[in-house]
């Protein structure tokens, strides 16, 4: 019992005040140092790789589609390319950069000797690769989205405003945001716990690949088959693209953001129990 | 709260590899000197003091607190470490003011702090230019002054003269020498005794992983003085001289080389060895080659304690 209210004291009086300054602190600096450098060029060429190709599209193609056939296009661009690839390659630069990327320029130590806990640090430092990942493929995806109905004119406009269109754009984002978040989470945590955590990375994209073939406790512990549930519009099935789509045990919505956000809750504390022991080695890696 | 940094029997193994062992410190405020040739675990006991590292044995506090108290520990320290990278694309400037940010010193007092600062150190014509620009000395001085920006009460400094001009390290040692009047714990590392000791109101000698010595000048001079040394000569007829020097009660260890070529010898008083060495030669009984300090231990801050032929310095 004391030690219940003890703990319920902890909780109460922390700096929560200190903390969240700390913590916009880390992410204004880390977005300030790596939003705009010429390293991160390849992770926004991922991310508007498929935009250009849809400008293409729209200016090569127009008139020779109908709305009804680039929905299913756009849904095999995001099924296919963001959430199997473009995502999980942008995350994994992201996300492994925040701790091993500066364990291995040897700048580390800087934050660790700041007055700031090992965990609102690790915390400030994963905030500021999601609000990265966000922010990018956001950016990457409502683009890719407009041009892909622009050039239908007032139809597309209609589609995307009075039609299921917005919707569908709504659902793309919010996917998008989970998938920062959880493959974000995780890469973060392989990225302390391994010097090179790109072998694990693989496995664990094999693992998503296999995750609809999984029996379904197994299945729960995959990210793209929560994000799956979530699309709004569904991609064939057939042919080659059986090897890339994800069918899995059905999962409500809300049951869908639940188990992310749980996943990620789960991990994001992993790597908090990881900093909090983490010693500065610069060793060659 | 206590204004000591206390080490108590630390040790610090990395795997196999010993990095200090069972040191135990208790430094007062003023001006510490860590002295003791590369690897002999300076670094080490450094990044134990301010927590990068863990003890694998005993423990640390500085003023009373632990590393796990990062609030108020990394308020009370600066460190200047001897990693020479920063953050890429920095300027000086930001450097600084991000530290000070950090410390949740903010806007305009952070930005009169670190324009303040950056002059203590010289560094406020390059400001604002990329740290990636600079010169050695003055990359080390933005680390300094990324150290000394939230004003600390300990400040603990890796090798701070490297890459420093004579008159940059001039100014340093001068601003070391006011910090440590002002009462702040400044602790500092160095292979080179003689950069230090005129400015140290305490001396730590290490080598590989203990501390051989500790105290202000005079006590360590004594404490080396007292410590058996050991030297190498090269000679005909090593066995012959062994047995020659084992008479003196001064000698306390022989030990053949393995090449059969020379003894290492033992000594609890250089200067009588060396004179009864004299004496073998003369005599013509050992034919003696070469004469060497063998031991890897401080020989070097012996040599300067003592002085080439024993005198004081």
């Amino acid at each position: 019992m004391t030690n219940w209210s003890e703990l319920m004291k902890g909780v109460l009086s922390a700096p929560y005040r200190t903390w969240i300054a700390q913590i916009v602190a880390i992410v204004r600096m880390e977005s300030r140092r790596n939003l705009l450098t010429w390293r991160s060029l390849w992770v926004y060429a991922l991310a508007f790789a498929p935009t250009s190709i849809i400008l293409l599209h729209s200016v090569v193609g127009s008139g020779r589609h109908s709305i009804e056939s680039d929905t299913d296009v756009m849904a095999g661009i995001f099924h296919y390319y963001y959430m199997r690839l473009g995502i999980f390659f942008g995350t994994l630069s992201i996300f492994t950069r925040l701790v091993r990327g500066e364990m291995v320029e040897r700048s580390l130590h800087y934050w660790l000797l700041a007055p700031i806990r090992r965990e609102v640090l690790l915390v400030g430092k994963y905030l500021a690769g999601m609000v990265r990942a966000i922010a990018l493929f956001w950016t990457a995806i409502t683009a890719s989205f407009l041009l892909m109905y622009m050039h239908f004119g007032a139809a597309g406009q209609q589609f995307m405003f009075d039609g299921p269109g917005f919707e569908h754009w709504k659902a793309y984002l919010l996917i998008t945001a989970l998938a920062c978040i959880a493959y974000g989470s995780i890469f973060l945590l392989l990225s302390m716990l391994l010097k090179n955590p790109m072998p694990a990375a693989l496995l664990l994209m094999g693992y998503e690949a296999i995750s609809s073939i999984l029996p379904a406790p197994l299945q729960k512990l995959s990210v793209i088959a929560y994000l799956r549930h979530l699309m709004p519009v569904s991609v064939p099935t057939d042919g080659l693209f059986a090897l890339l789509t994800v069918n899995t045990e059905p999962v409500a919505p809300w049951a869908a953001v639940t188990g992310v956000l749980l996943l990620t809750a789960v991990v994001v504390a992993l790597s908090a129990y990881r900093m909090r022991s983490l010693e500065i080695s610069y060793t060659p890696e | 709260m206590s204004d000591r940094i206390v080490l108590q029997d630390v040790s610090k193994f990395y795997g196999e590899v010993l990095g200090v062992n069972r040191v135990s410190l208790s430094l007062p405020p003023g001006i510490t000197s860590l002295v003791g040739p590369n690897g002999s675990g300076k670094t080490t006991l450094m990044n134990l003091m301010t927590g990068l590292i863990r003890p694998t044995r005993g423990s640390v506090e500085v003023l009373g607190l632990t590393p796990l108290q990062a609030d108020d520990f990394f308020r009370a320290v600066g460190y200047c470490t001897q990693f020479d990278s920063f953050p890429r694309g920095i300027t000086g400037w930001e450097f600084v003011f991000d530290a000070l940010a950090l410390h949740g010193v903010g806007g305009r007092q952070a930005a009169t702090r670190t324009a303040e600062t950056l002059a203590r150190v010289g560094l406020q014509d390059a400001a604002h230019r990329k740290v990636a620009g600079y010169s050695k000395g003055m990359r080390q001085k933005a680390r300094l002054a990324q150290a000394i920006a939230h004003h600390p009460r300990v400040l603990v400094l890796d090798e701070p003269l490297n890459g420093l001009d004579p008159m940059a390290r001039a100014e340093a040692l001068a601003l070391f020498q006011e910090l440590g009047r002002q009462g702040m714990h400044v602790v500092i590392s160095s292979h080179i005794l003689e950069e230090v000791d005129r400015i140290s109101d305490r001396i730590v000698l290490m080598t590989g992983g203990y501390v051989v010595a500790e105290g202000n000048i005079q006590q360590v001079r004594q404490e080396v003085q007292e410590r058996p040394m050991q030297v190498l000569v090269r000679c005909a007829k090593p066995e012959v001289l062994a047995a020659r020097v084992f008479e003196m009660n001064h000698c306390v260890e022989a030990q053949l080389h393995a090449d059969g070529g020379g003894v290492f010898l033992r000594t609890r008083n250089l200067d009588q060895f060396y004179a009864v060495l004299n004496r073998i030669a003369s005599e013509g009984l050992v034919q003696i080659e070469a004469v060497a300090p063998a031991d890897d231990d401080a020989s070097a801050i012996y040599q300067y304690l003592v002085g080439p032929d024993g005198e004081t310095v």
